[in-house]
């Protein structure tokens, strides 16, 4: 008997969820978080990601030594007692002018994630826009837009970037304008090409029918139907930016002194392992390879999640 | 397809010719002038400056002549910085290093992507394309800046073996650490690239239909599924190009190689506005130029594209 009821009770079970499923249809975005999620390397790098971000964010409450203040007992023989050590305090060592490596490392690490989150914001913007703009309206319009970003693509960005550091001096604004004006192009031609294909489809001339104007339907009709190509690009832009912005501060073209960044304590470390300050360029470089490795992983994984096609 | 060529061609003057004008401009609008020092010239003095590098004649007149400069005589005009050196000067001293190493960085990109690419995916889910997946992916994140510390501390420091900077006019030890430093993360991204283009290729019909014949595995992978598989690769050749390009500044710099690239970075530092003008031009049309080889490449390998 008890077994019998049982059995009615599962079978009901059973069927409440069936119901459950039909009623919570899975969106688009729900599909996307689940495949993500069952990527193990993404959600891996998703954890390490949070980890440098907790390091940037709480880092600074452990540290015993302000990124600015020279520690002159030890700054004498960096080499020989500067190493990292928990006992003065100076967990990651010091650099070669003899401030506090954590502190550095923290302040760098957090001006390059910076550099990286607000450049790919801006390339993505302006990227996505223009390249909506130009597919949507066509045409001439679109092809004399279109060749002027083929222009500016066979270019090489880093010199033009670094062109306008030179030409107007070498500030963190500006760093971000150069940046910010080199990387949309590619953004816009993906986003063209996507356009493209929406342009003609029912929805669209529904609107247009509608009345609707031509801005107000690419902000409100073909933008929000182009976020999951977005949200790779971008995700995928981020280290791409830290990676430009690495290379212009390892050549000393890029942040300034007193600011640092990656590449800069890259650059840093590097000219001292001369004289055995291996930890100089270790921990710096530790810093960078897990911020790029695990955002690769994450674009990776957010491509294959969102895009199951591209499989 | 030499009208097709010709036809490239055409677009790539006209964007030659805008990047040179682009450049100038820039550095023109930049504000100061390249003689501003701290203690102030008395303005004769400032004036037969001027006039000796031609600053003194409205913006246009400067410009054509640069142009002209440049278009007839291949000539970039002196260093503003240092006066016995001018822009050709240094290229014809650098430019041929960079060259070397450049080309061997690039050779070896291609031919130890490729084959790892290729080896993975005719190897696909063994130990193999584990490992060959395994190091492009995380190798991808070592840009040349990475490496060459890297490569100093442990071929130089450690183990001795190589010598951890100067040319020495090209003498092999001397060459390996610039290559490995520059071609790395482009060999890694090539080697990724071809793996999932020649997995592609090779779950398509024409190659089912072709060991359906009966075909050793050889002939198919060579004779069939290379060329399709090697399309994408060629399209990425031209961002790698520029890559390359653009990290030979850093191993100019680290190495001491003696190329152009250190000129480059010094003309940056010292505000050397004519050198950094001729050498961005120079990487330029470079580039230009190699995007317009890849495509034609591109149009001979795919038949689809008609010129």
């Amino acid at each position: 008997m008890t077994q019998t009821v049982s059995r009615e009770d599962r079978t009901e079970r059973i069927a409440e969820t069936m119901t459950d499923a039909a009623i919570h249809g899975r969106s688009l975005w729900r599909d996307a978080l689940s495949r993500f999620l069952r990527n193990r390397a993404a959600v891996g790098a998703v954890i390490a990601l949070l980890l440098v971000l907790a390091f940037v964010l709480v880092g600074p409450a452990f540290a015993r030594f302000s990124n600015e203040e020279i520690d002159w007992a030890l700054m004498g023989d960096v080499a020989g007692q500067g190493g990292p050590s928990l006992a003065n305090g100076h967990y990651f060592g010091l650099d070669e002018l003899g401030r506090d490596l954590y502190a550095r490392t923290i302040q760098a690490t957090g001006t390059s994630l910076t550099v990286g989150i607000i450049g790919a914001a801006v390339a993505v913007i302006i990227g996505t826009l223009y390249g909506a703009f130009a597919g949507y309206v066509g045409g001439s319009t679109d092809n004399l837009m279109m060749r002027g970003v083929d222009i500016l693509l066979a270019v090489p960005s880093m010199f033009i970037i670094i062109l306008l550091l030179v030409m107007f001096g070498r500030s963190f604004s500006m760093l971000f304008v150069g940046i910010g004006a080199v990387s949309w192009l590619e953004m816009s031609r993906i986003v063209r090409g996507q356009t493209l294909s929406l342009r003609n489809r029912e929805f669209i001339e529904a609107a247009r029918a509608a009345g609707v104007g031509t801005m107000t339907i690419i902000l409100r009709h073909i933008v929000p139907n182009l976020m999951g190509v977005v949200v790779v690009y971008a995700t995928l832009l981020v280290p791409q930016i830290i990676l430009t912005e690495s290379f212009i501060s390892f050549l000393g073209l890029g942040v300034q002194e007193p600011a640092t960044s990656l590449g800069a304590l890259i650059s840093a470390g590097a000219a001292t392992i001369t004289f055995g300050t291996v930890w100089q360029l270790a921990f710096p470089l530790f810093f960078f390879l897990v911020t790029i490795v695990s955002l690769f992983f994450i674009g990776d994984g957010l491509r294959d999640a969102l895009d199951p096609k591209d499989r | 397809m030499l009208s097709y060529i010709l036809r490239r061609l055409l677009v790539a003057i006209p964007t030659l010719l805008l990047l040179v004008v682009l450049c100038f401009l820039l550095m023109h609008a930049a504000p100061g002038s390249p003689f501003n020092s701290e203690r102030a010239l008395p303005p004769q003095v400032l004036a037969n400056i001027e006039a000796k590098y031609g600053l003194d004649k409205p913006l246009p007149l400067q410009l054509w002549d640069y142009l002209v400069g440049v278009v007839t005589r291949f000539d970039f005009g002196p260093s503003f910085v240092y006066r016995d050196r001018t822009v050709n000067g240094i290229i014809a001293q650098g430019f041929p290093v960079t060259l070397t190493y450049g080309t061997i960085s690039f050779i070896v990109a291609v031919l130890v992507g490729v084959s790892l690419g290729v080896a993975a995916a005719l190897r696909q889910n063994t130990w193999i394309d584990y490992i060959a997946v395994g190091t492009s992916f995380s190798a991808q994140a070592l840009p040349n800046f990475v490496m060459a510390p890297i490569l100093v501390i442990v071929f130089t420091w450690k183990l001795g073996w190589l010598p951890g900077g100067g040319w020495n006019n090209g003498a092999w030890p001397y060459v390996v650490m610039p290559v490995i430093a520059l071609s790395t993360s482009f060999m890694a991204s090539i080697a990724r690239i071809t793996r999932s283009s020649m997995l592609e290729v090779l779950n398509s019909n024409f190659i089912r239909t072709a060991r359906a014949k009966g075909l050793p595995a050889r002939t198919i992978v060579w004779r069939h599924a290379m060329k399709p598989t090697m399309m994408p690769v060629v399209s990425y050749l031209g961002p790698a190009f520029v890559g390359m390009i653009t990290g030979s500044v850093v191993i100019d710099m680290y190495f001491s190689t003696g190329g152009i690239g250190l000129f480059y970075v010094n003309s940056a530092l010292n505000r050397d506005y004519s050198v950094m003008l001729g050498l961005t031009i120079l990487y330029g049309a470079l580039t230009i130029l190699f995007n317009l080889v890849t495509d034609v490449v591109y149009a001979w390998l795919d038949p689809k594209i008609r010129y």
